[in-house]
């Protein structure tokens, strides 16, 4: 078995190394000695040849998921292009209506750009999800009125993986002329897109969740039927006019190439990915009172979260210092603050401050799982030695009758 | 989070870890916080004829600094007479463990545990009802 190197990182959905392949290409498009050029330089041959890695990369990106390449917009990452969608859309469509209707667990991008344009006077319904993580289509149908003009609703989730039924969705808005958006960013080169089928309008897309560098991301806007925005970014009139400021070639070549692999190892990679987090889980589950946050079957290979009852988050993440892994719980202010997807999910505080999310990529191994399974048994174990809440559930206390002396 | 060496220390082999038995008239039991709030201290004290602190033990569910707090909590009040213990102050706590100001409250929670234990173990009638009442509105962050 080969030697471990700690720690264990198991934090995929919050970034992901870069691909040796993608770092070796993007050198390429820096230094002198390579194709330094501004893809918007139309007079020499340095500004063709980025021009036309930069098109490459588009038609790569595109590949994998089902796109056209014209549909495919350069930003900085899946916030830029989840604000682009939102307030570009809102801000094109307004004359039609101000209503927008998303989902209480989407990501802050998301949910921070309805902020804005709540404030900005559209008006906002966010949706609960079902228990499992899952959106009830009857409950999205009925939040749907005739002034709705724009419905975002995330592909995977990046707290709890699961996966939404896009082609659902997107069937409810397509019959009433409702622009559809998609959080991409956990589900591109994970699961199989096709934009050619699915009924969504906008999709938005990272770099760095997927073996790309940081600062690099996309936006997909349909062009039949034809989707509008109003560019929220102003300048020299990049990317058909919707997304200004001079292109990083080499963070987009980088991107291209990491959608390339993508396209090419994600089946096998899925496969073994589901694998590994079954193993994990069938590790973990083993103890007791540890509960699986997220529906058990309809969710991403790589993204495993659970609660471990009796235990607090942080406590559990200082002993689990040898593992990178994210806590649903920040306690970085006086006050605890759990994790607002779990709550939406209908979890008690106790149960969402206790959660860990485990997710796993293209460098995990069998060995590293085995240990992490190893080490979190340890520690909850220690824990829950010290916890008097473990000590009353043992004695068959039930802690939800005691009176606590709130602080 | 950055945490002190010391709260590492206790954090890593906490002392007293354990439980009395709560109907003995000679232990006190304390038991400040809530799952929701995300601590639950429960801190016990053996009591002695001479109202001295012989034994202390306890069980935390919080924070590294929660746990931290409430082992040395334990160490500090072995020995001690129930007035010295009630008289133990947070900040004094905070200062030994090197708390950042955002983990003042767990401080707090110690000093709470070992008045309610102080408390318990006099409503039960043990002590002398000579003692004054611990102060119930100090300990406040």
């Amino acid at each position: 078995m080969s030697e471990i190197q700690l720690p264990i990182y198991l934090d995929y959905a919050a970034t992901t190394p870069v691909d040796d392949r993608v770092a070796e290409e993007m050198c390429r498009y820096l230094t002198r000695g390579g194709c330094y050029g501004n893809a918007a330089s139309r007079s020499h041959a340095l500004g063709w040849e980025a021009e036309r890695a930069v098109e490459r990369a588009r038609e790569q990106v595109a590949a994998l998921v089902g796109a056209d390449p014209r549909e495919i917009i350069w930003t900085s990452g899946a916030t830029e292009s989840d604000n682009l969608a939102l307030k570009g859309a809102a801000h094109f469509y307004q004359k039609k209506g101000r209503h927008i209707v998303t989902l209480k667990t989407e990501h802050k991008a998301v949910l921070d750009s309805c902020r804005q344009l709540e404030r900005e006077g559209f008006e906002v319904t966010y949706l609960e999800p079902e228990p499992d993580g899952l959106l009830d289509l009857d409950r999205l149908g009925a939040a749907l009125r005739d002034d709705t003009i724009l419905v975002s609703i995330m592909h995977v989730n990046n707290e709890i993986g699961v996966i939404q039924d896009l082609e659902a969705i997107g069937g409810l808005t397509r019959e009433r002329g409702i622009v559809f958006h998609v959080d991409a960013a956990q589900s591109a080169g994970k699961l199989p897109i096709d934009l050619g089928a699915l009924p969504v309008d906008l999709m938005s897309f990272s770099g760095h969740k997927i073996y790309g560098p940081k600062g690099i991301g996309a936006l997909y806007v349909r062009r039949k039927p034809r989707v509008r925005l109003e560019a929220q970014m102003h300048g020299g009139g990049h990317e058909r006019g919707l997304r200004s400021g001079t292109l990083p070639t080499h963070q987009i070549v980088g991107m291209g190439e990491a959608f390339r692999i993508a396209a090419e190892e994600m089946e096998a990679e899925a496969a073994r990915l589901q694998a590994l987090r079954e193993r994990l889980w069938s590790g973990l589950a083993q103890m007791e009172e540890v509960y699986l946050n997220g529906h058990p079957e309809r969710r991403v290979a790589g993204i495993l979260n659970c609660s471990f009852n009796f235990v607090e988050g942080e406590s559990l993440i200082m002993a689990l210092r040898d593992i990178a892994v994210s806590s649903g719980s920040a306690c970085t202010s006086a006050s605890l603050e759990p994790s607002y997807v779990l709550r939406a999910l209908g979890r008690d505080d106790e149960l969402a401050h206790s959660s860990i999310r485990f997710s796993l990529g293209r460098y995990t191994t069998e060995a590293e799982i085995d240990h992490t399974v190893e080490l979190v048994r340890a520690a909850v174990g220690r824990l829950r030695d010290l916890s008097p809440l473990w000590e009353m559930h043992q004695e068959g206390v039930d802690l939800k009758s005691v009176e606590w002396a709130a602080h | 989070m950055a945490y002190s060496d010391k709260v590492i220390d206790h954090y890593e082999n906490p002392r007293n870890v354990g439980s009395m038995d709560k109907a003995d008239h000679s232990v006190g039991t304390g038991m400040v916080g809530a799952p929701a709030c995300g601590d639950v201290m429960k801190l016990q004290i053996r009591v002695n004829d001479a109202g001295v602190i012989e034994d202390a033990k306890f069980k935390t569910y919080g924070c590294g600094s929660a746990i931290a707090s409430s082992s040395l909590l334990t160490e500090w009040v072995k020995g001690k007479t129930l007035e010295e213990a009630g008289s133990i102050k947070n900040t004094e706590i905070a200062e030994e463990l090197a708390l950042p100001p955002v983990k003042i409250h767990c401080s707090v929670l110690a000093e709470d545990a070992i008045k309610a234990a102080i408390d318990d173990y006099r409503k039960k009638g043990g002590g002398a009802a000579e003692v004054a009442p611990v102060d119930e509105d100090s300990g406040a962050a």
